[in-house]
């Protein structure tokens, strides 16, 4: 094979390797998520297919498939098929940029054909120059989904949902971008991983410490970004029956909600990668690896479900206020700080 | 030969959507194909080598400008837009005349060139662009830039602003 043939065939599997990782974990989010509340409401949860209900998304995923599928009368064809789609594809193409852990090398097995033993293997699907800053492109392009399904439906109870979502989705984003700014000038890089690398050598060099108010501001705009509890007014049932994809049933609202867990995922990991040291210990002597990696963003998930558990709503014009006059001067204070350190440790 | 898959695919997909945006009846369609050819844009100036100019192109026009726009849509319910014949005659006249002349003028300069791509003066990547932007040759460009946009935000904010 060539080198060209051979990098593509890596980056293949690759793909069809994270693809399927997050799939799974899609699935076993939908599940953990109602049997984690159900505990916390001191209720069981799905507990009746398979061993502890492990097999509640097989069950769900088969129920979706047989549903008839609804598409209401006055609705706009295209946008209605379409709104699903963006919303998948920007969810899956945002993972590409991210990287899993450390590079990793190819043990030298003898069913492995040569050019593969003992190669050194990114864990990334992409490794681009501006990584971080093609992440906010893209999760800003996902907006569009929510606002093409409101739209799309002819439902008034869509509508309100779409424009309540993009109304807090551009609020919010802009606080996200902010308190990326000062992790991006302690590492001096667009690059995920080396914003990681920026933080080896122990916990107290996480720009947990170091980026505090950043920290604190990402954590709230990421949830609100993906609108989980206490930011869901786009689909606060209450009010909206369920918002923007009121009106989708069947495959298309599975991928609706594909599209929702993916996207908690991505902030679960840009968290750990952005703020906890992604793969590495944080504990001097213990190497990076992996599984780090994979221990934080497990607990990240948990912590949305867990938010989800213990807090009420917001209401819409406090939602609105918190985003532009609490959020987005914290963050600029912040990057101004950022900047007078960067400077004054340059010097 | 896969960049020039790659280039003729995407400047096919600007050009037809942007043919959409102007075809459209539906203004929410315009709107969408509008994204559509920002976003091929930007797939063009990744692939000129310049990644950091491609995400500034979605984030800022794709991202943010795109979704204003599409919210006043929504908000007025803009459902068709409706002419009168005759001006909406006159104006496809005018339109299709300064289309011409873009035209026009697209050939003679292409044509003055010779078919040779123009060299880029200056590098692409993002420290250089930084450079370039925060060296004294452009910054004062770049900030009087930022404090007009500031103006103009500050003016919209107290045109919109209710007497109490």
């Amino acid at each position: 094979m060539t080198p060209a043939l051979q990098e593509l065939f890596i980056a293949v599997v690759k793909i069809l390797v994270i693809f399927s990782v997050l799939l799974g974990l899609f699935s076993l989010m939908t599940y953990l998520e109602r049997r984690v509340l159900a505990f916390m409401q001191f209720r069981l949860g799905p507990n009746r297919t398979g061993p502890w209900g492990i097999l509640q998304p097989v069950a769900d995923g088969i129920k979706l498939f047989f549903k008839e599928e609804v598409m209401p009368e006055g609705a706009d064809r295209i946008a209605f098929v379409g709104a699903p789609i963006v919303a998948i594809v920007t969810a899956f193409t945002a993972i590409a940029v991210i990287p899993y852990g450390p590079p990793f090398r190819l043990p030298s097995l003898g069913f492995l054909p040569e050019w593969l033993r003992g190669r050194e293997v990114s864990l990334q699907i992409a490794d681009l120059s501006v990584g971080i800053l093609f992440i906010f492109a893209v999760t800003a392009l996902g907006v569009y989904a929510i606002v093409m399904a409101g739209w799309a439906a002819n439902n008034k109870f869509s509508l309100i949902g779409g424009l309540r979502s993009s109304a807090q989705m551009f609020s919010y984003e802009l606080a996200l971008g902010l308190s990326w700014v000062g992790v991006i000038m302690l590492a001096g890089s667009f690059k995920v991983a080396d914003i990681v690398n920026a933080q080896a050598g122990g916990f107290w060099m996480w720009n947990l410490v170091w980026q505090f108010p950043a920290f604190v501001v990402y954590l709230i705009a990421g949830t609100a970004e993906v609108s989980r509890i206490p930011f869901d007014l786009p689909e606060g049932e209450t009010e909206l029956v369920a918002g923007f994809h009121t009106e989708y049933s069947s495959m298309k609202f599975a991928l609706i909600q594909m599209a929702e867990y993916v996207n908690m995922i991505t902030v679960g990991v840009l968290v750990t990668h952005l703020f906890l040291g992604g793969w590495h210990s944080g504990v001097p002597g213990l190497p990076p690896s992996f599984v780090w990696f994979a221990a934080k963003v497990g607990f990240m998930l948990f912590f949305f479900v867990w938010l989800r558990g213990t807090l009420p709503r917001f209401r819409y014009d406090q939602l609105m206020h918190f985003g532009w006059k609490v959020l987005i001067p914290v963050a600029t204070l912040n990057i101004v700080l950022t900047a007078a350190l960067v400077t004054w440790a340059h010097r | 030969m896969l960049d020039a898959i790659v280039f003729y695919g995407l400047a096919a997909l600007a050009l037809a959507s942007a043919a959409g945006v102007v075809a459209q009846k539906n203004p929410t369609y315009s709107a969408f194909s509008l994204i559509v050819t920002l976003c091929s844009l930007s797939g063009i100036y990744g692939l000129l080598g310049s990644p950091f100019i491609a995400v500034l192109q979605i984030v800022v026009y794709a991202g943010a400008i795109m979704v204003l726009f599409l919210f006043v849509i929504m908000l007025l319910r803009v459902k068709q837009e409706d002419h009168p014949a005759r001006e909406g005659r006159l104006l496809k006249g005018v339109a299709f005349g300064l289309g011409l002349l873009l035209a026009l003028q697209m050939t003679v300069v292409l044509a003055a060139r010779g078919g040779t791509p123009i060299p880029s003066i200056y590098e692409a990547s993002t420290p250089a662009v930084a450079r370039l932007l925060f060296a004294p040759r452009f910054l004062y460009v770049f900030e009087a830039t930022s404090i007009l946009i500031l103006a103009a935000l500050v003016g919209a904010v107290a045109l919109a602003k209710k007497e109490p």
